[in-house]
């Protein structure tokens, strides 16, 4: 099987704190990995180092063979094959939906105007808001916002993507609305690393569970294997807390 | 006697109210209105000021202050994005011609710019001396209005950036077409403070000396002072100033009112 990301001993320090203490993972073209941890495991800096919004500190990074943390990669193409999803949508509350979608589109895959209203059109389809194309992000919903940040990222035409805590800002009657869009994306095909506290989406889409604490892949496995069966203390304990709530 | 605290705080207030009467009776009465009048509020002497106070000196002033805050705004933008350079010399650069030009009166620098360059690099700039006092009002606007632009600039959330780097975006597009136009709506209130400052520092170049055409608001006051022996020309640009300032105040305050509940 080709792996699209490979993550080799991945360290990365802020300061004197180590975050991410010798990171390995790889990802197949197609696979759904679920990355759950508690708060300050490094698992939002594991995703932020994939598309070296974070430089790492020493190990390699692979995309689709290409060594991202090589000085000399042309990080900006390269960034146009990940799209990534924010916990807190990050969208430019200057352009409208469709200037959203569409800015990169025209300044960077340098599409006309047309092809990329095109694209966005069919985009905002998919993701079930193609009637706010004219609304300005603030007035839409979380979900609503969630789901054009994806549209947005889609429109790239990524091979790949990275969702950090996708539905953490969200109002809970909000989230189903966003994990279905997922799902879908998962159902398509995509390849797609998920940072997550929504043990359910983990358990129904992942091929694969990563459980990260303090900065080490503890445990990695089948959903059915980490969630329900997991071996260590510490993602037994982890599990049992993230359940009580 | 005692007073409940109602009691106490009401005859407080009374006497606030009385004290301020009483000053405002002894100041009508003490005055000499004849006098006041005819100094400051002539109004034959403000009528020989029409029309020139408004379509020379009112109109030198403004466009001396938009000129400045254009050409300010340019110089502001290079050195805001010098200050917020990876490159250290840059960034002392900006540094060091932001502090000195603030640290300076602004009428020192419009005097260098004025005489001091001209005199001595025998240099001439297109205006003449207004045109050298303008560049010199810009070369101060710049410094102030780096430190605003900086600001701006580092009051859009960190995740625009990162979200328009994802999506392959290089640094230096990521600022002007994702950063900068926010920044610039964050700005609009203190930008037009800051013209506000302009408008009234056009009225330094009245040590530049300048012709009966390029006179803005103050020289021409002093100019016409000089032959009425009254004050009244003060009144009149006072009046001017106001006219032209109030309302760009009261804007800034309704756009921040804007920006505070918005978002």
């Amino acid at each position: 099987m080709t792996s699209v990301i490979q993550i080799v001993d991945l360290h990365k320090s802020f300061g004197q704190l180590e975050v991410l203490k010798g990171i390995d993972l790889e990802v197949r073209k197609g696979e759904v990995v679920c990355v759950i941890g508690p708060s300050g495991s490094g698992k939002s800096t594991l995703l932020r180092c994939v598309n070296r919004l974070e430089a790492p500190t020493s190990g390699k990074i692979l995309i689709e063979g290409e060594d991202i943390t090589d000085p000399d990669a042309d990080i900006d193409r390269i960034r146009t094959r990940i799209g990534k999803v924010f916990q807190s949508y990050n969208l430019f509350p200057h352009l409208d939906v469709l200037g959203n979608l569409t800015v990169a589109q025209i300044k960077v895959l340098k599409r006309s105007k047309s092809e990329a209203r095109e694209i966005a059109g069919d985009m905002l389809e998919r993701v079930g808001v193609a009637d706010k194309a004219s609304e300005y992000p603030i007035r839409l919903s979380g979900g609503q916002q969630q789901r054009v940040a994806i549209a947005r990222a889609l429109c790239m035409n990524p091979d790949m993507m990275l969702f950090d805590e996708p539905t953490s800002s969200l109002d809970p009657e909000l989230v189903g609305e966003v994990l279905d869009v997922m799902r879908a994306l998962a159902r398509d095909g995509m390849t797609m690393i998920v940072v997550t506290h929504e043990m359910g989406f983990a358990h129904d889409v992942a091929d694969r569970v990563i459980f990260l604490d303090e900065g080490e892949i503890v445990e990695e496995g089948p959903p059915q294997q980490v969630l329900v069966a997991p071996k260590s203390d510490r993602a037994i304990r982890f599990l049992r807390r993230v359940q009580e709530r | 006697m005692s007073m409940t605290r109602r009691q106490r705080s009401k005859l407080g207030r009374g006497i606030l109210y009385l004290v301020a009467v009483a000053i405002v009776a002894v100041a009508v009465f003490a005055a000499d209105w004849e006098r006041i009048g005819r100094n400051f509020f002539n109004l034959e002497t403000a009528r020989d000021m029409l029309p020139q106070v408004l379509t020379v000196a009112a109109k030198n002033t403004v466009i001396y202050a938009v000129l400045s805050f254009g050409i300010g705004l340019v110089i502001a933008l290079i050195l805001a994005l010098m200050r917020l350079s990876p490159v250290r010399p840059y960034r002392a650069f900006a540094i060091a011609y932001i502090e000195f030009f603030r640290g300076l009166p602004a009428l020192v620098t419009l005097i260098l710019f004025g005489f001091g360059i001209p005199i001595a690099f025998d240099f001439r700039t297109p205006g003449g001396r207004v045109g050298a006092a303008v560049l010199g009002l810009s070369v101060v606007a710049g410094a102030y209005l780096a430190e605003t632009i900086r600001a701006g600039i580092e009051a859009v959330p960190r995740g625009q950036r990162e979200a328009a780097r994802s999506l392959g975006m290089s640094e230096t597009r990521t600022m002007f077409t994702i950063v900068l136009p926010q920044a610039f709506r964050i700005m609009i209130p203190p930008l037009t403070n800051e013209m506000v400052l302009l408008i009234k520092d056009t009225s330094l170049f009245f040590v530049i000396g300048s012709t009966p055409a390029t006179r803005e608001l103050v020289k021409f006051a002093r100019d016409f002072m000089q032959g009425q022996r009254n004050a009244t020309p003060l009144t009149v640009i006072a009046i001017v100033y106001l006219l032209i300032t109030l309302p760009l105040t009261y804007l800034v305050r309704r756009l921040e009112k804007r920006t505070g509940r918005g978002r």
